[in-house]
């Protein structure tokens, strides 16, 4: 704890920040641009100056940087100091200097932290009449525009992408005052964060070019908080609608998750809600108009239901909310968790870990703090992206430690950077594909699965000789050389991990390989052991696989039904024919007499319904999920829907009533859901916490959606009618869709938008959430449902076989493009990559394979071909086929991939 | 009662007075130019449209009647895709054109805009534009904006240098 006195009032503060976070959190008004309070200080703008009073009558009181000050107990300051507030003035004028004339046509304008720290500072017109420098701009790819007449030169981009993010190609060039911010020539931006540069810049340098497509401004922009579909880390997001589109996605700050940043798949991955293949009207067969009362195939679902006929099959990228409804609706025994067996084989296999076994998963800000990272199978830069960026934090944890002995503290970074070097600590990557994260890993150990189960086991036995698994028995492969380098590697792993504070393992589905994930959890038993703070991280496949899998074990069945025989197929929000083969699926789809499917956007599995009822995206729907640590979170709709569009559970108690199914008429609310949710499954005890109830007001008033300075109310739809339209009303949250309801700050986890009186950017968010900390309210990081008992896996678990197929698949993600929904956004298909298929170099000759070539394939029974790409790292025997773009073959870990004889092609 | 006569009288007097109120609609008042009525969208000197989309007179509306969306061309210069204007809800305020960074929008003095059937107050883009530069003649807000447009590449702007060259190792 520390005093200070600002223009001499005293306040109690903590002495862990720079000056100008303290004084920020104390509700000061004071500009800056260069700190970012995940970037750190460098202390380059000048623009924090503030006074500091010092010796007998201040006259040795001398201008300092806030930000590259720290909080010292009995400092005195002032802000409003003459000499300081015409300094910080003049910082402002100078940088102005050059500044085009842009504020109308800026994507900036309105929510620009220049603007802001303009007014704040009082320069109003410009004095100087020398001509204005001008930069030629870049195109820097589908989602990030680029006009570097208004760059400030802060040089946060350079720091959040190269420092933070670990990029290369975004470079600070050219000298003096002509610095340019860019890369060395146009060009799509590589880094996967990229889009944050529109947060991070603080001028409009950096826009969202998809938001650019159909312009609003913040202060038109009806926003509500929300959770990112595209993936099961569950990041916090603002949605942001207009004229009833969704128009960009902004990072929401969630302490426990993403920090104050996104991927640029959840960013940019969100134009699906607008795309052509939308849902928009319930079909019945071939006609388009539906009415249910009356409808045959409604009454032949009441007659099936009734003789526990009708199967429902939940999914995991839809919500609790809807998975539980379509549970109560067909019971049970008829429902299952809409993944492939082998899949949820190993998500159950997960998911019983971090409930009974003795280690706790991360969330994703933890893993910024674990000091030994051991990744296993798990390409995360295209499979949970912001765990790419959360590792880039986990290898500076044991380099930092020695800060502390030089008296340099952790937020002057550019000192931290410059005393650090490039020094890393442990972070190890074991998987057959490459990894963008080898860039920062200690070492990336690319070998076989087999191989890879092998070195895990020796690690657990190294970590735990008195009780390890059974020693391995394969003999090592490959060379002497190789078998060297292994064994080395594998006791570099096991003492770096054994060193640790905090060590993580990091395992996932997407190998598809069950032994691999039991090795994994094997390591994890051994190190906890050793060490109570290990942690342990799976990461799964879509937004809500962990709640779809907790809701239900059934996964799709792949042999017979059981039970009578089936009359009526329900699907919700998922397509089949990516959990099965077509043949598999068909015959799956065939055995019913008729399929009634909700969903929001057209699919094969839509395709072969009888009745489709159009479900809401996550934008015009309520809902909860549960993200890959087990934490359940809310994402509230954003903006109206079309009258015919309804949230997947609406519909669903809507088929409750007509066929008088007792349990769901008693629902009529998105908070009965809940609260049957609560009361019904012990797993998901706490959901209630998640949000705040429908009937929550503040003063009697309800949080709002749109900002208070929302415009055009009055004209926006006076083209259909001058009479203006009652606003929508919401039954499901205490949200309004105007801005009548509660003008103060509402509780950080009912964020809609940010700002703060003078503070119209992003960058408000500081002020926003000290005013949040000074009053009422803590963040509500979503509740966590799994807590680890410590019950099970008190042994190692026996590894199941490999399978001894002769060519392992390895399915190869991509952040842009094997996500079902964002590939549907134009900004995220321009940035998919072509498919292709690797193999090892060596073994390709051998089969005459030549890179470059058309390799037909089958992959169980479906034939393809594809480009090949050969990699004289890539294991033998392994294939690595593109996975999850539209077109591609349904595949899993366990598929069976032959090479086509070529010659037989037709 | 003397001061009822005193009212009679000056009433009375009135009668020989010049009459202010004139024979409308057959007689027209005239309206200062400054007068704020009808709204109209102008064009710049080139005859372009003024207006760059960018929502500040939507925002200042204090009724909230106007309302567009802003767009581009395929050179990068913003206009409105639409620009609507409810006049049965305006009140003829002005902050819109106060707002204007463009001196697209202007008030002008025109008030003959009733109708029979309120939809008809309102206006589109077609029916706000006009083929002049209104009041304010001479700017254009693209000559002065850093924004390169068609006919306007980057540093050719008033008051600006030529582009940086930024491979020149010149101090
Ligand atoms: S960066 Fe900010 S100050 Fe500069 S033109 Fe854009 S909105 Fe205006
Ligand atoms: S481009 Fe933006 S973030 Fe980068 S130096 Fe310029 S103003 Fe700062
Ligand atoms: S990491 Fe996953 S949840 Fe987070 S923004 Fe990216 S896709 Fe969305
Ligand atoms: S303020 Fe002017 S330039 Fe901006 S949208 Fe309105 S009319 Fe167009
Ligand atoms: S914020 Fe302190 S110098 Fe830039």
């Amino acid at each position: 704890m520390a005093t200070i006195t600002v223009d001499g009032r005293n306040f109690d503060v903590g002495s862990d920040k720079n000056l100008l976070e303290t004084l920020l959190w104390l509700g000061f008004d004071l500009p800056y641009f260069c700190w970012h309070p995940s970037l750190g200080s460098v202390g380059s703008c000048r623009q924090c100056a503030v006074k500091k009073i010092q010796g007998e009558n201040g006259d040795r009181s001398q201008l300092v940087m806030a930000c590259m000050e720290p909080t010292i107990d009995g400092m005195e300051v002032s802000i409003q100091d003459k000499q300081a507030s015409e300094f910080r003035a003049n910082v402002i004028e100078w940088l102005m200097l050059n500044h085009p004339h842009d504020c109308p046509v800026c994507d900036e304008g309105g929510e620009c932290h220049l603007q802001d720290m303009t007014v704040m500072t009082g320069h109003a017109y410009r004095r100087s009449r020398f001509k204005k420098r001008t930069h030629l701009n870049q195109d820097l790819g589908p989602c990030i525009n680029h006009e570097m007449n208004r760059c400030i030169q802060c040089y946060r981009c350079v720091r959040f992408y190269n420092d933070y993010a670990g990029g290369d190609d975004l470079q600070v060039f050219s000298a003096h005052d002509n610095v340019y911010f860019g890369r060395h020539q146009d060009g799509t931006l590589e880094s996967e964060f990229s889009g944050n540069l529109v947060e991070v810049c603080p001028t409009g340098v950096f826009t969202d070019k998809t938001l650019k497509s159909h312009y609003t401004r913040k202060w038109d922009l009806t926003s509500a908080p929300s959770v990112c579909h595209h993936c099961s880390l569950g990041c916090n997001i603002l949605a942001g609608e207009r004229y009833g589109s969704l128009r960009r996605i902004l990072n929401r700050y969630n302490p426990e998750v993403n920090g104050y940043f996104i991927c640029d798949r959840g960013r940019f991955g969100y134009d699906f809600v607008n795309a052509e293949d939308r849902i928009l009207v319930p079909r019945e067969r071939d006609r388009s108009e539906v009415i249910l009362e009356s409808s045959p195939i409604i009454a032949s679902l009441k007659t099936a239901l009734a003789s526990g006929e009708v199967k429902g099959v939940g999914s995991p990228r839809a919500s609790l909310e809807s998975n539980f409804a379509l549970r109560e609706l067909v019971g049970s025994d008829n429902f299952y968790n809409g993944m492939s067996g082998g899949e949820s084989e190993l998500v159950q296999l997960a998911l019983d870990f971090l409930s009974n076994g003795p280690v706790k998963s991360t969330s994703l800000t933890e893993i910024e703090h674990c000091d030994a990272v051991i990744v296993i199978g798990e390409d995360l830069t295209n499979t949970a992206p912001m765990m790419d960026l959360a590792l880039n934090q986990s290898v500076r944890v044991q380099p930092l430690e020695q800060l502390g002995q030089v008296g340099i503290p952790e937020w002057n970074d550019a000192a931290a950077r410059e005393y650090l070097q490039n020094q890393k600590g442990p972070l190890y990557l074991l998987m057959p594909q490459p990894s963008k994260l080898s860039r920062i890993a200690t070492k990336s150990f690319r070998r076989g699965i087999p191989e890879l189960i092998r070195l895990l086991s020796e690690i657990t036995g190294l970590l735990d000789p008195s009780n390890g698994p059974t020693k391995v028995q394969q003999p090592a492969s490959g060379s002497p050389n190789a078998a060297r380098e292994a064994d080395e590697t594998v006791k570099e792993i096991a003492a770096a991990l054994a060193t640790a504070k905090r060590p993580l393992v990091i395992a996932g589905t997407s190998m598809g390989s069950l032994p691999l994930m039991q090795a994994a959890i094997n390591i994890a038993i051994a190190l906890h052991r050793k060490n109570e703070n290990t942690r342990v991280s799976f990461v799964f496949p879509e937004c809500n696989t962990a709640g779809a899998a907790m809701m239900e074990e059934k996964s799709l069945p792949a042999g017979q039904l059981s039970g009578t025989a089936p009359h009526t197929l329900i699907v919700l929000e998922n397509d089949l024919y990516r959990r099965g083969t077509p043949n598999q699926i068909d015959e799956f789809i065939n055995r019913f007499k008729q399929v009634l499917v909700l969903d929001h956007s057209e699919t094969p599995t839509t395709a072969r319904a009888d009745l489709v009822l159009a479900s809401g995206t996550f934008a015009e729907a309520d809902g909860s999920l549960v993200n890959h640590e087990g934490r359940v979170q809310r994402f509230i709709q954003v903006q109206a829907a079309d009258e015919l569009v309804l949230e997947s559970w609406r519909w669903i108690l809507k088929l409750g009533k007509l066929v008088d199914n007792q349990k769901l008429t008693a629902y009529s609310e998105f908070d009965h859901l809940v609260d049957a949710i609560e009361q019904g499954c012990v797993q998901f005890a706490g959901i209630a916490r998640t949000s705040l109830p429908a009937d929550y007001r503040v003063h009697g008033q309800r949080l709002t959606r749109a900002p208070h300075r929302y415009s055009g109310r009055t004209s926006m739809f006076a083209n259909h009618s001058v009479s203006e339209p009652r606003p929508p009303q919401d039954q499901d949250s205490p949200f309004s869709f105007t801005m009548e309801g509660h003008p103060g700050i509402p509780p950080e986890s009912a964020t809609s938008h940010y700002w703060s009186p003078g503070w119209n950017s992003v960058q408000s968010i500081t002020k926003f959430r000290s005013e949040i900390s000074r009053g009422r309210q803590q963040s509500d990081p979503g509740v966590r449902l799994i807590e680890p008992s410590g019950k099970a896996y008190l042994e190692y678990l026996k590894l199941a076989q490999t399978h001894d197929h002769q060519w392992q698949l390895v399915p190869l993600h991509h952040i842009f493009g094997s996500e079902e929904m964002s590939i549907k956004s134009p900004a995220i298909a321009a940035r998919s990559p072509e498919p292709k298929i690797t193999l090892n170099s060596a073994q390709a000759e051998e089969h005459g394979i030549k890179a470059g070539s058309t390799l037909a394939i089958i992959i169980d029974d479906q034939e393809t071909a594809l480009p090949v790409q050969l990699d004289a790292d890539w294991p033998t025997d392994h294939i690595g086929i593109t996975a999850g773009l539209p077109g591609l073959p349904y595949m899993e870990g366990n598929s069976i991939v032959q090479l086509k004889p070529p010659g037989n092609e037709n | 009662m003397l001061s009822s006569l005193r009212s009679m009288w000056l009433t009375f007097l009135h009668l020989f007075q010049k009459n202010i109120t004139i024979e409308y609609p057959e007689e027209k008042s005239v309206l200062p130019p400054r007068y704020r009525g009808r709204i109209v969208l102008t064009r710049d000197p080139d005859k372009e449209e003024r207006c760059v989309g960018c929502y500040l007179c939507a925002v200042a509306c204090p009724v909230d009647c106007i309302s567009l969306q802003a767009t581009e061309d395929e050179h990068g210069r913003r206009y409105p895709e639409f620009f609507r204007i409810n006049f049965s809800r305006c009140i003829f305020c002005g902050y819109c054109e106060e707002a204007c960074p463009t001196y697209a929008i202007q008030l002008i003095p025109d008030v003959e805009m009733s109708e029979y059937d309120r939809q008809n107050m309102v206006y589109e883009k077609e029916d706000l534009t006009i083929d002049g530069q209104g009041k304010y003649h001479g700017y254009n807000f693209y000559r002065e904006a850093g924004l390169a447009i068609k006919g306007k590449e980057k540093g050719s702007g008033h008051n600006e240098e030529p582009p940086v060259d930024i491979k020149s190792l010149i101090p």
